[in-house]
């Protein structure tokens, strides 16, 4: 589903922050990605969602060579992944229920054949109450969990999430990982970044470990 | 008392669902204090622009109105001569001159308007038998038809002692050259002041965009279109420009308004006499109005382009290798 042949990354004239990744993610896997900060987490999400370009190497993703991905390709084939950002990105200007629904609404679809989606998504995150809020006033924790739902209500082939427990506390973290193994049951393929040894401990999964540029895979 | 709020919000929700479509807000934001910044920014350069064009139509007009008013008008004047009856001069000169062809018609200047004419110098109660005035005849020309001047003017000094013709040339040469300096110099004002308002349109939009960045990206990383971002970004800012470019503008003509009213109105008034002996009437032409009306669309539409062309831009370098970062 996403193959990476040798892929190496530099930001610049800088070092190499990712060198010879070589790795493939199946349809329907489920793999922690973790490593200590500034390991190179977030710009390999990056890669697998294309809004990075490799300075070497070959990715692969849904069978087209991301090198020859058209700026017009580019949107559906997004909208195959699902990514929670490390810093959430909401939109402060729209309510919770206009967030999540953002991606269904810019692909032109129908309000009223999503709403129930929505609503029950928000339901599952436990964020059911807060649907006419702004981000802005929710705690870090409850703008995840909303990210989380944005992420999901496309149901994306791929789910990739940054850091998606990081401000929240160890039930909820638990709960949500719970959904993410769902998810994954129902057929996504999921990558979680994390540094939260806890929470990888709680689901047998392969793990990444980046260091220094170079990974190492744990089956 | 939470929990009670909580109920409610759960109601509202589920009876929320059954209802019909929501009101979703705007995808770009709406009310943010670089928005009202640019609303301002576009009316005032919107105001200034059409003030500029009005003025450079309504000294322009004026200009070719001097022009043709006294182009479609000489004079013959006879001075008096001993032992020459003046009456007689008169019809004499006003037969010749309405022969001619490129000729309306040919009015003698009355006895009682030339004293008029002469009265701030020589004082009221003037009879004009008694001073060797000269008299006037206005020689109309149905600008159709071209006049031989040099013909009319031999032939009238031939048979009418006393008589010259004074076609007005020498003013006429100096008011177009001053008229259509005046055009380009007024030409060359309003293109400096358009050069201006674009520039800080785009520039004003481009600041409001900035705030707007963030919003592009999660768009543009949500999946949406390209132009789809655009289109959401041109729709805000038409109407932004629109409402700026709208109030900027009719402020403009209603300035044109007043004035005109003003101008004809007061025509008792000698100083409005004087600005009414320069300007006409003092009201901007038609062309104007429309030029007004123009100017308002172009800045909406240079607003909405300036905003799209944005979105490209910022889209463009979202997606990029790591090496350009
Ligand atoms: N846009 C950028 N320009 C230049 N350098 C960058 C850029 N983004 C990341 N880097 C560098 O690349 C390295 C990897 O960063 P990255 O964000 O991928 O780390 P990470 O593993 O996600 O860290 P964390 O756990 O703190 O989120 C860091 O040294 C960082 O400084
Ligand atoms: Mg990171």
């Amino acid at each position: 589903m996403i193959r990476f042949d040798n892929v190496g990354v530099r930001y610049g004239m800088g070092e190499e922050v990712l060198k010879d990744l070589t790795f493939e993610i199946d349809k329907g896997s489920f793999q922690f990605l973790t490593g200590p900060s500034g390991a190179g987490k977030t710009s390999l999400l990056r890669l697998f969602f294309m809004s990075l370009k490799p300075t070497r190497g070959l990715i692969n993703i849904f069978g087209h060579d991301s090198s020859t991905i058209t700026k017009n390709e580019l949107p559906s084939l997004r909208r195959r992944i699902g990514i929670v950002f490390q810093d959430f990105r909401l939109l402060n200007h729209l309510t919770l229920y206009e967030n999540v629904a953002l991606p269904l609404r810019v692909r032109g679809v129908e309000e009223l054949s999503y709403r129930r989606d929505v609503i029950d998504l928000l339901e599952w995150v436990g964020l059911d109450k807060r649907i006419d809020a702004f981000p802005e006033v929710l705690s870090g924790g409850e703008q995840q969990r909303a990210a989380v739902a944005r992420a999901l209500i496309g149901q994306p082939e791929v789910l990739l999430a940054d850091e998606p427990t990081g401000n929240l506390d160890p039930k909820l973290a638990q709960r949500l990982l719970r959904l993410f193994v769902e998810l994954n049951r129902s057929g996504t393929s999921v990558v979680i970044a994390t540094h939260d040894l806890g929470l990888m401990d709680q689901y047998d999964a392969r793990r990444f470990v980046l260091n220094e540029g170079r990974m190492q895979i744990y089956d | 008392m939470t929990e009670i709020n909580d109920q409610q919000t759960a109601r509202r929700v589920i009876a929320d669902a059954a209802a019909g479509e929501r009101k979703f807000h705007s995808i770009v934001p709406n009310e943010s204090v670089a928005s009202n910044a640019l609303t301002l920014v576009i009316a005032i350069m919107a105001f200034l622009a059409s003030i500029t064009l009005g003025a450079v139509t309504l000294v322009s007009d004026t200009a070719r109105g001097w022009q043709s008013d006294i182009s479609r008008e000489v004079t013959i004047q006879i001075r008096p001569i001993d032992g020459v009856d003046m009456q007689q001069a008169l019809d004499a000169a006003q037969k010749i001159a309405a022969r001619r062809e490129g000729v309306d018609s040919v009015t003698v200047v009355d006895e009682e308007t030339t004293a008029r004419l002469l009265e701030p110098w020589l004082g009221a109660g003037l009879d004009l038998n008694e001073l060797p005035v000269p008299r006037l005849l206005k020689v109309r020309l149905d600008g159709a038809v071209h006049l031989d001047f040099i013909a009319l003017r031999s032939e009238l000094s031939a048979n009418v002692p006393g008589a010259s013709l004074d076609d007005h040339r020498v003013w006429l040469d100096r008011l177009v050259t001053m008229a259509s300096a005046t055009i380009i110099g007024g030409f060359a004002i309003f293109l400096m002041m358009m050069a201006s308002t674009v520039l800080t349109v785009v520039f004003a939009t481009r600041g409001a965009m900035a705030g707007n960045k963030n919003v592009i990206e999660v768009l543009h990383f949500v999946g949406a279109e390209q132009g789809y971002i655009a289109g959401q970004f041109q729709k805000h800012f038409l109407i932004l420009g629109l409402k700026g470019s709208l109030a900027g503008g009719m402020l403009a003509i209603i300035c044109f308004i007043v004035v005109g009213a003003w101008a004809s109105s007061n025509v008792a008034d000698p100083a409005a006499d004087q600005v009414a002996a320069l300007f006409g009437t003092f009201s901007v032409g038609l062309g104007g109005y429309v030029g007004v009306l123009i100017l308002i669309f172009v800045i909406a539409l240079l607003t909405a382009l300036t905003s799209r062309l944005t979105v490209f831009r910022h889209v463009g370098t979202l997606d990029r290798s790591a090496e350009h970062e």
